[in-house]
């Protein structure tokens, strides 16, 4: 079922060949995560004094009320708030954009090896082919995915009988079908990073 | 931390390194998502680490919740620690005990 990536040593890069229908899921995954990381705005914290506020750029200094947000962007310090917010307000709008431009990478691949706005054609294939820092790219954008499926999921340690033992027709089954399908070419991702 | 398929590797060796006496450590905390190969990966393509003790840090992580996989002043480990993020790794920072 999942070819996966691999390494191709002539060429120096890593491929993978995928369904239109897999390319377009890859996508919309993708896609969805870039809509999260922007929607919810990573907005300084509101402060007594307006003035301050309005000039206060920096970046958001509380954990984020999405729980998927929340675990992308966990709190670095677990017991002194006050240096927390400070790392917070640092870090977390570079991570976000980092992360939103990784899913984009995904997103542009994908188009330029082929994939049309609107997936129509029945047996279309897209081959991608990755240099060394665009595979880490979509490494590191596939653990973001990931989280954010497992989050919405609800996923704890060891129940994988839970989600297997789900009636097929059950959205939350499908959604954890996708989790399971891109844990698989993430792991022949990190495979083929391995082997160059 | 999950696998696809199990993993068979060797018990982790007890830590026979004694920590440098700097004040700061990264602490990576175990998750139910990130995969096993990814976490090795991580650590070893990040801190420079051999397979041996990316393999034997992320073990920690998976068998003991935690581990802590860096030390050194608290600037450098909230770089660790924003790097970890980066790569989606849930990671804290506190001060050596």
């Amino acid at each position: 079922m999942v070819g996966g990536f691999s390494y191709h040593r002539r060429s120096k890069q890593v491929i993978a060949t995928f369904t239109g229908f897999e390319a377009d899921l890859l996508r919309s995954l993708a896609g969805q995560l870039v809509e999260l990381l922007r929607n919810e705005a990573a907005a300084p914290a509101e402060t007594e004094d307006p003035l301050e506020a309005m000039f206060d750029f920096s970046g958001p200094t509380t954990e984020p009320d999405d729980p998927v947000l929340a675990r992308l962007f966990p709190t670095a310090y677990r017991e002194d708030a006050e240096a927390a917010a400070e790392f917070r307000r640092f870090t977390e709008g570079s991570l976000r954009d980092g992360k939103a431009a990784a899913a984009a990478t995904i997103i542009d691949t994908l188009e330029d090896a082929g994939l049309p706005p609107e997936l129509t054609e029945d047996g279309l294939m897209i081959d991608v082919e990755l240099d060394h820092d665009e595979a880490e790219t979509w490494l590191r954008s596939f653990t973001d995915i990931r989280l954010a499926l497992a989050t919405r999921l609800g996923i704890e340690e060891g129940d994988e009988d839970y989600w297997d033992s789900l009636p097929e027709e059950e959205q939350a089954a499908q959604v954890y079908g996708i989790y399971q399908w891109v844990g698989i070419l993430q792991e022949t991702l990190v495979d083929a990073l391995w082997g160059e | 931390m999950s696998a696809p398929s199990p993993v068979e590797l060797d018990e982790p060796e007890l830590d026979d390194l004694s920590l440098p006496s700097t004040p700061w450590v990264t602490i990576v905390w175990n998750d139910p998502v990130n995969l096993m190969s990814y976490v090795t990966y991580v650590f070893q393509k990040y801190f420079g680490y051999s397979k041996k003790k990316a393999e034997k840090l992320m073990l920690e992580v998976h068998n003991d919740g935690k581990s802590a996989v860096s030390s050194g002043s608290r600037e450098e480990m909230e770089r660790d620690v924003q790097a970890m993020h980066e790569y989606g790794l849930w990671a804290t920072l506190e001060k050596q005990d």
